[in-house]
């Protein structure tokens, strides 16, 4: 039988926006005895916390960060938290390590719950190695004997073993690291957290740090991933939560929560290779000069085609000129990955000026990638200041085919098909 | 997996969680960690000085030199028939006993707000450790003061007249001072979450609270008519009593100790409850 082990019941949290008070005390103090004589005193509710007020003060806004978010997770079950920025990934985090609370709602742990977020945190830098990793330790909840018990392990694992009775400070920030994260993967937790956050390390590390995932989740324990990186949530994790804008859109097999995820991108006619850009979100943009349409020389591609896009700009200032354009365009991948990047310095076109009439061209004679939805992201320069940066990609498919005539296109992997050539040379 | 900090009970994570003895028994089960914080208070301290707790024990005799200089022999102030130097000695180590239990607890909520933000456990842990290392640095003064006494004491004018029974109360009063710094930190740590300027206000107030405590000088010498100001501060019922304890001055008035007593235990309830509300939601905001 399995044992559940995480309960979340109807998570809601909210954060009040703008500044925390009315700017003094004498305000705050005012407005506060304004909701006890007005309202009565209700048990729970205090100034500090991001709770309503009252209605006449509807002018201030809350931010709904997670809204009514259940899920279960059972013993053994890797589940994979996916989401835009902003969708509330965070925020469940910090409910979940208890650093917050909720607005509502409830959660249940069975067990004990530890968070690789928390890697070196309270190392105090003059203290040594070996003081510090009874801190730590003590830190993320374990008892002494746990520690002194599982210490010469830590410092095995950790391969600090010879500084251990060195401040610190004096640790370089690999060792510093190394150790923190000896301490915290020697925690044994009933459920793991992890952040991408953890992509802080070197990439050595951060392959550590997923090893020792899989070897928890492998050993029956559950985990809880946190990642824009989706090779990583689907190599990993047997479950999925997609959240949106802090609502649960989806939780149940990865594979479903994952295509959900890119479909979620953003709703896209496929089969007109005209595409507006004028509605995309914008990450940054300053409003003079916009990219307004891409467009594609075909609908489709098959894997090896020749790849065109034309990039028409459109100018909100016309007494403006713009010169030193940079076009920044990058291919990425579903796991955003990024594959293929290129601008027209790049490409030999120094010192652009703008003209209203011109169109901007990339070709790539061959796109040898294989059949997937690929996503291409923008941004555009000029005069040495951003002008546009789109916040989402504009999506376009290569589909089922190959570069190399072969039968069964499905059996060749690989992220990328180049044209090779396989020979025998005989008698060599 | 028996010795972790978990139980079979479920951990429920909401919005309702307040002060309670399941908070009591949580600060139990991490005994531990307060445990290395009070190490951690006391030994990064002195890490890389030369003196190194030594100066635990510099610091009062400076400050005690210098008051007997400028408040004894310049501004003549009297000492109600105990040796001067006893008599600031005791006055400023019970001091900042609690001038330092009360600006570091003000300081919980800003000073740890990288940890807090990062990892859980019940946060009275931190303001619980800066009591306990506080004491253990005012116990190697203390015993810097008892050795002064053992000299100075006996054959000053008041010996006469002590009773040794009189230090029953010492413990009493210390635990008067922890609590009174413990319940005030706690209070202004959970207003500096969200207005700073209440840590502002401490850091030079309690330099002015000093004078207005009497510490440096008996109320006896306070003119009638201001004594009132002084005793309505609680601090002055329990330093009067301190000097009552170590050196057999007359107890402060009853209703002054009465009155010192209430304060302290009222507004550490006050404090337990506020900064139970507060800090479910302080890394919100701090």
């Amino acid at each position: 039988m399995t044992k559940r082990v995480l309960e979340v019941n109807h998570l809601s949290k909210a954060y009040k926006l703008g500044l925390i008070n009315t700017g003094s005390l004498v305000n705050d103090l005012g407005e506060y005895y304004r909701r006890l004589t007005k309202r009565g005193y209700n048990a729970g509710q205090i100034e500090l916390s991001a709770k309503a007020k009252p209605a006449e003060e509807s002018k201030k806004k809350y931010h709904q960060a997670l809204n009514d978010v259940s899920f279960t997770l059972n013993e053994g079950d890797v589940l994979g938290v996916i989401g835009k920025n902003g969708a509330g990934k965070s925020t469940l985090l910090k409910i979940l390590s208890r650093v917050t609370t909720p607005t509502s709602g409830e959660v249940r742990i069975y067990g004990r719950l530890a968070s690789l977020l928390e890697v070196g945190t309270g190392f105090h830098p003059e203290l040594t190695g070996r003081e510090n990793v009874f801190m730590n330790g003590a830190i993320l909840g374990m008892r002494k004997a746990e520690i002194t018990k599982k210490f010469d392990e830590i410092i095995a694992f950790s391969g600090v073993g010879q500084y251990i009775d060195t401040p610190v400070k004096r640790y370089s920030s690999g060792m510093y690291v190394r150790l923190a994260f000896a301490v915290a993967s020697h925690l044994e937790p009933e459920i793991l957290i992890v952040d991408e956050v953890l992509a802080v390390g070197d990439s050595a590390f951060q392959k550590k740090c997923l090893d020792r995932m899989m070897e928890v989740s492998r050993s029956g324990r559950t985990v809880l991933f946190v990642s824009h990186n989706l090779s990583a949530v689907k190599q990993l994790c047997n479950r999925g939560l997609f959240l949106r804008s802090g609502t649960s859109i989806f939780e149940g097999d990865i594979d479903k929560a994952l295509s959900l995820y890119y479909e979620d991108g953003v709703a896209t006619d496929f089969s007109n290779p005209v595409r507006d850009i004028r509605p995309f979100a914008r990450k940054e943009c300053l409003g003079n000069l916009t990219i307004s349409t891409i467009t594609f020389n075909k609908a489709s591609y098959m894997v090896g085609e020749p790849w065109e896009i034309e990039v028409r700009l459109e100018n909100h200032q016309p007494n403006k000129a713009y010169k030193d354009l940079l076009l920044d365009f990058a291919i990425h991948d579903r796991y955003d990955n990024k594959l293929i990047h290129l601008t027209n310095i790049f490409l030999g076109a120094d010192r652009l000026a703008f003209q209203p009439t011109d169109v901007y061209k990339f070709s790539i004679p061959s796109l040898d990638l294989s059949p997937d939805r690929y996503n291409l992201f923008m941004s555009l320069r000029a005069n040495e200041e951003i002008e546009d940066w789109i916040g989402e990609p504009v999506q376009f498919d290569i589909l089922e085919s190959n570069n190399y005539g072969f039968s069964n296109s499905s059996l060749i992997r690989g992220m990328s098909q180049p044209k090779a050539k396989f020979q025998v040379i005989q008698n060599a | 997996m028996s010795n972790h900090i978990s139980s079979s009970a479920p951990t429920i994570i909401s919005n309702k969680r307040s002060f309670s003895f399941a908070t009591l028994r949580e600060l139990w089960q991490y005994r531990d960690l307060i445990r290395v914080f009070v190490y951690r208070d006391l030994v990064s301290i002195y890490k890389q000085t030369v003196l190194g707790p030594f100066w635990f024990v510099i610091q009062p005799i400076i400050t005690t030199l210098t008051f007997t200089i400028i408040f004894e022999k310049v501004a003549k102030l009297p000492t109600e028939g105990i040796p001067s130097m006893l008599f600031y000695m005791s006055g400023i180590i019970f001091w900042s006993y609690f001038a330092e239990c009360l600006t570091k607890i003000s300081n919980t909520f800003v000073q740890n707000a990288n940890l807090f933000s990062k990892v859980y456990f019940p946060r009275l842990v931190v303001p619980i450790s800066q009591i306990i290392s506080n004491f253990i640095k005012f116990s190697i003064q203390f015993g810097l003061f008892t050795i002064l006494y053992l000299f100075m004491f006996p054959g000053s004018e008041r010996a006469s007249t002590y009773n040794a029974l009189n230090l029953l109360l010492l413990p009493v009063v210390l635990f008067a001072f922890a609590l009174l710094s413990f319940s005030l930190g706690l209070i202004v740590s959970s207003i500096t979450i969200k207005y700073r300027d209440v840590a502002f206000l401490i850091q030079f107030g309690i330099q002015l609270l000093m004078y207005g405590s009497a510490v440096i000088y008996p109320i006896t010498t306070v003119p009638e008519k201001y004594r009132i100001f002084i005793e309505l501060n609680p601090l002055t019922g329990i330093f009067e009593t301190v000097r009552f304890t170590l050196f057999g001055t007359p107890m402060p008035d009853l209703w002054v100790l009465l009155y010192s007593v209430g304060f302290t235990l009222i507004s550490t309830l006050f404090a337990i409850s506020l900064f139970s509300k507060v800090e479910k939601n302080s890394m919100d905001i701090v």
